[in-house]
């Protein structure tokens, strides 16, 4: 079946939605999402989005930016941080005007939190710039833009998975995808795509991140010669319940919540003595692990996965009841305890791609590192990498970065589909059908699991918080292997109607394609800078590395070029805090 | 530890009515109904079809019926559903819905009743200020209800539901409350026909199953009670003190 829209919108999270809030308005417009809107990950978000509003105390947008250039080590773009804070201020007021129930200072106004690496006046001390709705604004957020795209009347195709992007050149005509009720192969012509598909966190063992977070747009783009930027960045994020990964947020630590090793040390006494428990996530994870390495975990045994503590039980059972109410239930479902009452045991889960589709401040795909752009063809929220989180993103600023570049994507894609004409590709569907013809084509082969076990244990351990060239080798080949194994899975499941095995096996091969530029990327950057940390390498090396990292992925070899970073207003410094 | 599961399939292409197929795997007491059920479709059954997404509570994707409870599955430990007397868990998909395949249901009239009671901030006015103003109490009265995940178990624990197929049913009515409690919103008298309609909130009788089952904890009869009288103060003196100045 062929559709015809003015601009279609792949994926239904914050960014998704919000461009096409945009768009909907001013041409026509369609959102393709894998999931309905409301089960996107954007609701799981919990601790807040962060403004400099000054509702409690002073702050300016410009620390804000600042806080976010230094907490992404210096691989920030610039001039993007200071858009990022800046509109961050009215994208919030908009939220809040659209029916977003913040929570609310004494006074009436939207009530503002600690948060790890938001500072006032450029380090001094920790400012209150969360602007939260309970531990549930990710919910809230998503919420409230669904809310509003029933009342815009947006168009959506619910459970349709993208498969292929259609190309001619460096001009974008459409998508290609599979209809989960049918089976049946769609083509969706479009004058703009833009692809807001989300994380892919799941490529590693323990994660923070949902089943859906498989990378589908980025790995879609990179194997039509789209580059890829920055992708050995993954952020770990410090606290997620030990074993599972599920989130504990930040916001835990922003109300005064602590670490603790087995000795019941407050131990970011000795990494981040200004910021503490609230320095960055790159620095805190760390910390937990080089105390697990010192057998100050709590099993003491420094393996990987030994844990530490946190503690919230000096915060009360009232203060967690009114703003960190999720916690309390996750901790009582999960762990079977009160976080009034004990700490809970945490360890660093895989949360949050720094890197992804390279971008530009209007959301449009950069196509290499001389400033070529792709035309038609745009990108936002985490799948995109503008840059504004760099080498390590900061708390609460995903959210900023959803509703602020999602937004800018929105308006310049309803001024761009103006301008042009839907572009003829022919066969544009050919592609597709022969991929999912050859995995029911009666070869009996593996269904995908053991593969995509190993590839989230060999993620986990050699492309993990640490790591070092030698493991990353290891990494490498073994993840060739897995791809050569993945070309014999095939489907158990021949049924064309709610397939949900033909999408779990097309989303292990973008999770494979991503795992290994992400393992090649962080080979090749020889320096330590923000959360990637290299043993053979611990320092950050500005001579050679201030540089941004693009990849393409051609065949089964990976080239690699650079794009310079914006350092127009602040000149990088060492990180301390 | 060894566990059964006992699952409800049905594949439309293949089956003319459902039937339990039964499943061995070996689990932690600790896991997840949702790590069990991924572990047979991974290893053992390509063919079983579910959704799922976030695993942790949130997203609303794999509500079922777990031992004739509708539960979210990524929500539920085996340890909390498992009998001492080794029988298998009972995996069912939502009641009341018509079954596209095994666990999965079809939500197209959960979501159009949802849709139907205008689920958005109704206020025109231009904001004077940044934000609305709105003080910690006023934020407090409509806080239960924003905790809605949409995941329909309400809907199939309802016992009206099977009686009166038509009745706009429990989520739609705590969406509406969510707004007619919220201090900034002016539209009660938009949702009135379709709340004060008779598939409104009165085919509710106060069983208060979706009260049991939503695993946001959300007071929902309450909500549907609150939301009642609200309709007959409002009959008492039309135009009056309903947050709705039009």
């Amino acid at each position: 079946m062929i559709h015809e829209f003015d601009a279609v919108v792949v994926g239904a999270g914050g960014a998704g939605l919000y461009a096409a809030l945009e768009t909907s308005s001013k041409a026509k417009t369609a959102v393709v999402s894998k999931l309905y809107p409301i089960r996107s990950h954007t609701g799981a978000a919990q601790g807040g989005i962060g403004a400099a509003l000054g509702n409690v105390e002073e702050d300016k947008p410009e620390w804000h930016a600042f806080d976010t250039v230094k907490g992404g080590d210096y691989l920030v773009d610039q001039s993007a941080a200071i858009i990022l804070a800046e509109e961050a201020v009215q994208a919030v007021y908009d939220l809040e005007n659209r029916g977003l129930p913040f929570n609310r200072t004494p006074d009436g106004k939207i009530d503002q939190r600690r948060f790890g690496g938001h500072t006032r006046n450029f380090g001094e001390t920790a400012v209150r710039r969360s602007c939260y709705a309970a531990d549930r604004t990710g919910h809230m957020i998503l919420q409230t833009l669904y809310q509003q795209c029933i009342k815009n009347n947006v168009s959506f195709f619910d459970e349709f998975q993208v498969i292929d992007v259609m190309l001619d050149g460096r001009r974008c005509g459409g998508v290609v995808a599979v209809e989960l009720a049918t089976g049946d192969v769609h083509v969706f012509r479009a004058k703009a795509v833009l692809f807001a598909t989300g994380g892919f966190g799941r490529m590693f063992k323990i994660t923070s991140n949902a089943y859906a977070n498989t990378g589908d747009g980025p790995a879609v783009l990179a194997r039509r010669g789209v580059p890829l930027e920055d992708m050995e960045f993954f952020q770990f994020h410090p606290t997620g319940i030990r074993g599972m990964g599920i989130l504990i947020t930040e916001g835990v630590r922003g109300e005064g919540g602590v670490l603790r090793n087995n000795a019941g040390e407050r131990f970011m006494e000795r990494y981040a003595p200004t910021l503490l428990d609230l320095a960055p996530r790159d620095m805190v994870s760390r910390a937990i692990l080089t105390e697990i390495k010192a057998g100050k975990g709590i099993r003491g045994d420094r393996q990987i996965d030994d844990y530490v503590l946190l503690d919230a039980t000096l915060l009360g059972k009232e203060v967690i009841q009114a703003k960190l109410p999720e916690i309390a239930g996750f901790c009582k479902t999960y762990l079977g305890l009160d976080p009034a009452e004990q700490p809970m045991p945490v360890q660093p889960t895989a949360h949050y791609a720094m890197g992804g589709i390279p971008t530009d401040v209007r959301g449009r795909v950069v196509a290499d590192g001389e400033g070529d752009m792709y035309q038609g063809l745009y990108a936002a929220g985490e799948c995109a990498c503008v840059s504004v989180h760099g080498a390590n993103r900061l708390g609460t600023n995903s959210l900023v970065d959803l509703i602020v570049f999602g937004r800018r994507a929105g308006r310049h894609m309803a001024d761009f589909v103006r301008q042009v004409d839907l572009l003829s590709l022919g066969e544009e569907a050919s592609a597709s059908k022969e991929r999912i013809a050859e995995l029911t084509d009666g070869k009996r082969g593996s269904h995908g699991a053991e593969i995509r076990e190993t590839m989230e244990a060999v993620m986990m351990e050699k492309v993990g918080i640490y790591r070092n060239d030698k493991q990353m080798t290891r990494a490498v080949d073994r993840l060739q292997e897995l791809r050569q194994d993945y070309r014999d899975v095939r489907m158990q499941d021949t049924s064309k109607r709610f397939n949900t095995e033909l999408l779990e096996i097309l989303e292990l091969g973008n999770l494979l394609y991503l795992s290994l530029i992400t393992a090649e990327s962080a080979r090749n950057r020889k320096e330590s800078r923000g959360a990637h940390s290299r043993e053979d390498y611990p320092e950050r090396d500005d001579a050679n590395w201030l540089k941004h990292t693009l990849t393409w992925l051609a065949g089964d070899v990976i080239r690699i070029g650079y794009k310079p970073v914006d350092i127009s207003i602040w000149k990088p410094k060492p990180r301390k805090y | 530890m060894e566990v059964t599961l006992e699952i409800q399939r049905f594949n439309p292409e293949t089956d003319t009515k459902p039937a339990f197929s039964h499943y061995q795997i070996n689990v932690q007491p600790t896991d997840r109904i949702l790590d069990a059920l991924m572990q047979i479709k991974r290893l053992q059954d390509g063919t079983l079809a579910l959704r799922k997404s976030c695993a942790h509570g949130v997203c609303g994707s794999d509500a079922m019926r777990i031992n004739g409870k509708e539960r979210l599955a990524c929500k539920t430990l085996v340890q909390d559903v498992v009998g001492s007397d080794s029988a298998p868990i009972r995996i069912e998909p939502l009641r009341d819905f018509p079954i596209e395949r095994d666990l999965m249901v079809d939500q197209q009239t959960f979501f159009e009743k949802y849709r139907s009671v205008k689920p958005f901030l109704i206020n025109d006015d231009p904001v004077e200020q940044k934000e609305r103003i709105q003080s910690p109490e006023q934020r407090r009265a409509f806080e239960d209800a924003t905790n809605c995940i949409l995941c329909s178990a309400c809907f199939s624990a309802c016992p009206v539901m099977e009686t009166n197929p038509q009745f706009l049913g429990p989520a739609a009515i705590v969406q509406a409350a969510r707004f007619l409690d919220d201090s900034r919103d002016m539209g009660f008298e938009p949702r009135l026909p379709i709340l004060d309609g008779p598939n409104g909130v009165w085919p509710c009788e106060n069983h208060f199953a979706c009260t049991r089952v939503c695993p946001r904890e959300i007071k929902i009869t309450k909500l549907i009670n609150q939301t009642k009288r609200k309709i007959k103060k409002y009959r008492e003196s039309p135009g009056g003190k309903m947050n709705d100045r039009r």
